[in-house]
């Protein structure tokens, strides 16, 4: 039986959680390999946790969910408290210590049932600037929480997992990138963390995905490439 | 205007509404009827963009009781329609599945089942099983498909029409939220590309020819009359009954433990059989794809070695009742797990068999 | 109109779209039904349509048209005849779809249905007949029931506070409808006119202009209790007065017509 690789990843509306998730099974699809992706999605609401689910194997994928993570990568505050329950002693949990909070999602959403909406960037000025228009020519939108705030309680953090990585991706995204990359950063940091796939392969998935707004704007090709090297260097040297 | 859209095959990785959309296009889908609501929507969603370019139509309708109704409107014609619904969508519909099953119309129903009772979750749940299978006045003459995979999804949709045109009682493609809203690989094809033959359509009314009308009727005057034409029914489910059963089932000759599941459980289960047959015990996997007509003689052949069996799924013993019926006189020992509502994983399966 | 000579005595002549095997037909005796389907009969003859027709009947005492025609027909479910006409019209645009029904089956129970056709200008044609009761159930009180009326479930008369006044359908559709509506109220008091609306109507969705709507002030002698007097006098003064009979919208005349 081949080894199913399972990676949970959470975080707010609007940090992009689904895009990368959806950008990270595409690609080990195009890998072929067999790639499980499901959204958790239901009515959203204020302070809702959005969870991605991925599992990459060789051989065939069972459930579509799973308790237990092999990679579980909670983005906010709140999304470590909200995903508790899927780490394990076999878990590698790598989660944002940036000094940020989130923010409350803006009422306009309250009700939408498609996952692929992503909901609007909660700092920006025009909350719905950063909605998707047309579902299926979509581009995933993202932003990092601008907010300072406390940050992650080390208290949730859970104990008796196989390996805590702290990645201040939103710090990094803000500072030396930009809030938009932030997702980007995870996605790097998730391929060092598994080694399931070449970082070239994602980087392949990132053309056919944003390669027109690359085409437009080749600095954000850079950016969007310079955030995937930084996430998987940063995991890397900590792994 | 293009007739054929999908030429050849293709490997893909979509979701399963998505996928659901296509095997329309495969299946030569002339119009869907459809009302929105959550975790069908997307079928429309593609559907509604894929539709003007092969020539096909899409009407959205006032309900879902309006979205069966002109469905079958459609297929009265001649025409090749189907519908997709969920969860309390489901429920309104049901009063014209049991018109299809009175007038042997070849309706096809797409159900992504939602958590119930009521309006409940939008997410997943197996809790329409029975109401697929027996939802309304009649005897439940509906041949109801449940899925496991996407690669099913596909060759099931296109299936579910060419049983409908072929034994003209309606055909139902049980799928749920997870299968709606996942995404993994599967091939999509033309069915002529697999050798599949699309069983043609005919009209039931509206081309007349002089002096030879057909009145389809649906009401009767006496309990005999009735009687008849449900008989009638019945033995033609009967006689069709063993030509479109469909299970699958899996190391079950020497198992002492089976796992009986069906849809997207049946994937927890696969996968708990194969990690526990790794460990050397002794398990198999018992999985019906037509919960109606259910595979009963083949399940009750399939188990009468094991001790006991393992029957799980996301309801509060919908399957279980039809696995209870099929094993009636069996001694084996059923053990289930019911979870309305939420998914089961291979994890709490393998659990459940180190329980025993 | 043609008339024949049987056994001596002149017969009005039934129309050709008629299904002879099935007559006498089924209704009550001077119920209003019988005189509709034969205005309805007359139009389909002058038009020469039967062959093209779908004609759907509701439940209800309409139900028991279904073989009332040399035509194609189909039974449906209370309230869904307008939805399995739309369904076949979308489906196939070819046919000339008629939705036969009653005051509950449009009003009532499917009142969505017959809003949101009007709404999307469905390309057919629905006959109601409004004979202010549930009638094959035994005279309940309908949406059309008069105020005042007694009926099996308002025995002391219906009260409009309690349970309204009587839709006034012809004039929702009407209301609703986008340009292309052909919407009408006739009577079998009037039945010349009445054949005139519901021409009209067949010509309209011939034409494709949009929906078709004709409600026919109808006779319930059976359960309305009256006699053959009561029963016209309630049908062309007390019906008359509350529900107004004539044409409520007509299509534009389009240019170069």
């Amino acid at each position: 039986m081949a080894k199913v690789i399972k990676i949970a990843l959470a975080g707010e509306g609007g940090q992009g959680v689904q895009s990368i998730a959806e950008i990270l099974a595409e690609a080990a699809n195009e890998e072929g390999k067999n790639a499980l992706y499901i959204p958790n999605f239901g009515v959203e609401q204020r302070g809702g946790v959005s969870i991605a689910y991925v599992q990459i194997s060789d051989g065939a994928i069972g459930a579509p969910k799973f308790v237990k993570a092999d990679i579980l990568i909670p983005l906010s505050p709140r999304a470590v408290k909200r995903t508790k329950m899927h780490a394990g002693k076999d878990t590698v949990y790598i989660y944002d210590n940036s000094l940020v909070q989130e923010a409350e999602v803006n009422d306009n959403v309250v009700g939408m049932q498609y996952f692929d909406v992503t909901p609007p960037c909660p700092t920006a000025d025009e909350a719905n600037r950063d909605m998707q228009q047309d579902m299926i020519a979509g581009e995933p939108k993202t932003c990092s929480f601008t907010k300072p705030g406390p940050g992650v309680d080390p208290a949730d953090i859970p104990e008796n997992v196989k390996k805590v990585i702290a990645c201040p991706a939103n710090d990094i995204a803000k500072n030396e990138l930009h809030p938009r990359v932030f997702n980007i950063i995870i996605l790097g940091a998730i391929i060092a963390a598994t080694e399931v796939l070449p970082l070239d392969t994602i980087k392949n998935a990132l053309e056919i995905k944003l390669g027109d707004k690359f085409k437009a704007n080749p600095q954000l090709r850079d950016m969007n490439f310079k955030a995937l090297d930084r996430g998987y260097e940063l995991i890397k040297s900590a792994m | 205007m293009a007739e054929v859209s999908l030429q050849g095959e293709q490997r893909v990785f979509m979701t399963g509404n998505e996928v659901v959309a296509w095997a329309a296009v495969a299946a030569k889908v002339d119009i869907m009827y459809g009302y929105p609501i959550t975790p069908q929507n997307e079928i429309m969603h593609y559907w509604t963009r894929l539709a003007p370019k092969y020539g096909k139509r899409f009407l959205q309708t006032e309900d879902e009781i309006s979205a069966g109704f002109t469905m079958l409107g459609g297929v009265m014609t001649g025409r090749k329609a189907f519908t997709a619904t969920a969860g309390p969508g489901n429920v309104l519909m049901q009063e014209s599945c049991v018109m299809a099953e009175m007038m042997r119309l070849p309706a096809v129903y797409v159900i992504q089942q939602r958590g119930g009772p009521s309006t409940a979750t939008v997410i997943y749940a197996q809790q329409e099983t029975q109401l697929t299978c027996f939802g309304g006045n009649g005897e439940g003459h509906r041949i109801v498909f449940s899925t496991s995979t996407h690669q099913e999804l596909f060759d099931y949709t296109l299936k579910a029409f060419n049983a409908a045109w072929t034994y003209r009682f309606p055909s139902f493609v049980l799928g749920d939220g997870y299968q709606a809203k996942m995404r993994e690989p599967l091939t999509i094809y033309e069915a002529a590309a697999r050798g599949v033959d699309l069983v043609p359509t005919t009209p039931l009314v509206g081309e007349a020819k002089p002096g030879q009308f057909k009145h389809l009727r649906n009401t009767y005057n006496t309990e005999d009359e009735l009687y008849e034409v449900v008989m009638a029914n019945q033995r033609d489910w009967d006689a069709m009954a063993p030509k479109v059963v469909e299970w699958k089932d899996m190391h079950c000759q020497d198992a002492d433990v089976v796992f009986i599941c069906h849809g997207v459980v049946a994937r927890a289960a696969v996968g708990a059989v194969e990690e526990l047959r790794a460990q050397g015990k002794k398990v198999g996997l018992f999985r019906p794809i037509t919960v109606r007509p259910f595979p009963d003689k083949q399940l009750a052949d399939a188990v009468k070695n094991a001790k006991k069996v393992i029957v799980a799924e996301s309801a509060y013993g919908q399957f279980l009742k039809m696995v209870d019926l099929a094993l009636c006189g069996s001694k084996v020992e059923r053990v289930p797990v019911l979870r309305p509502g939420i998914g089961i994983t291979t994890e709490e399966l393998v659990e459940e068999y180190n329980k025993l | 109109m043609q008339e024949v000579r049987e056994n001596n005595v002149l017969q009005p002549a039934m129309p050709k779209c008629w299904n002879e095997e099935t007559k006498p037909h089924k209704f009550c005796p001077g119920c209003g039904h019988g005189m509709i389907l034969k205005a309805l009969g007359e139009a389909i003859d002058e038009l020469g349509i039967q062959e093209k027709v779908v004609f759907g009947c509701d439940i209800g005492c309409s139900l028991l048209s279904w073989d009332f025609f040399a035509c194609d027909s189909v039974q449906t479910h209370h309230g869904r005849t307008t939805p399995v006409i739309t369904g076949m019209k979308r489906a196939n645009p070819d046919i000339i779809g008629i939705a036969y029904m009653g005051d509950g089956g449009g009003y009532a129970i499917g009142s969505q249905h017959l809003f949101n056709a009007a709404v999307r200008n469905e390309k057919m044609t629905i006959i109601l007949c409004n004979n202010c009761n549930y009638g094959m159930t035994g005279g309940q009180m309908a949406p059309t029931t008069l105020p005042g009326m007694k009926t099996e479930t308002s025995p002391y008369g219906r009260d409009v506070e309690q349970t309204g006044y009587p839709t006034k359908g012809p004039e929702m559709v009407a209301a609703v409808a986008p340009e292309g509506a052909y919407v009408a109220r006739g009577t079998v008091a009037n039945i010349r006119q009445l054949k005139g609306f519901i021409k009209k109507a067949l010509e309209n969705q011939l034409a494709g202009n949009g929906i078709s709507f004709v409600e026919c002030l109808s006779s319930c002698p059976t359960n309305w209790r009256t006699n053959a007097k009561q029963t016209w006098e309630f049908v062309e003064k007390d019906m008359a007065q509350y529900f107004k009979v004539g044409e409520l919208r007509t299509p534009q005349a389009k240019e170069g017509k």
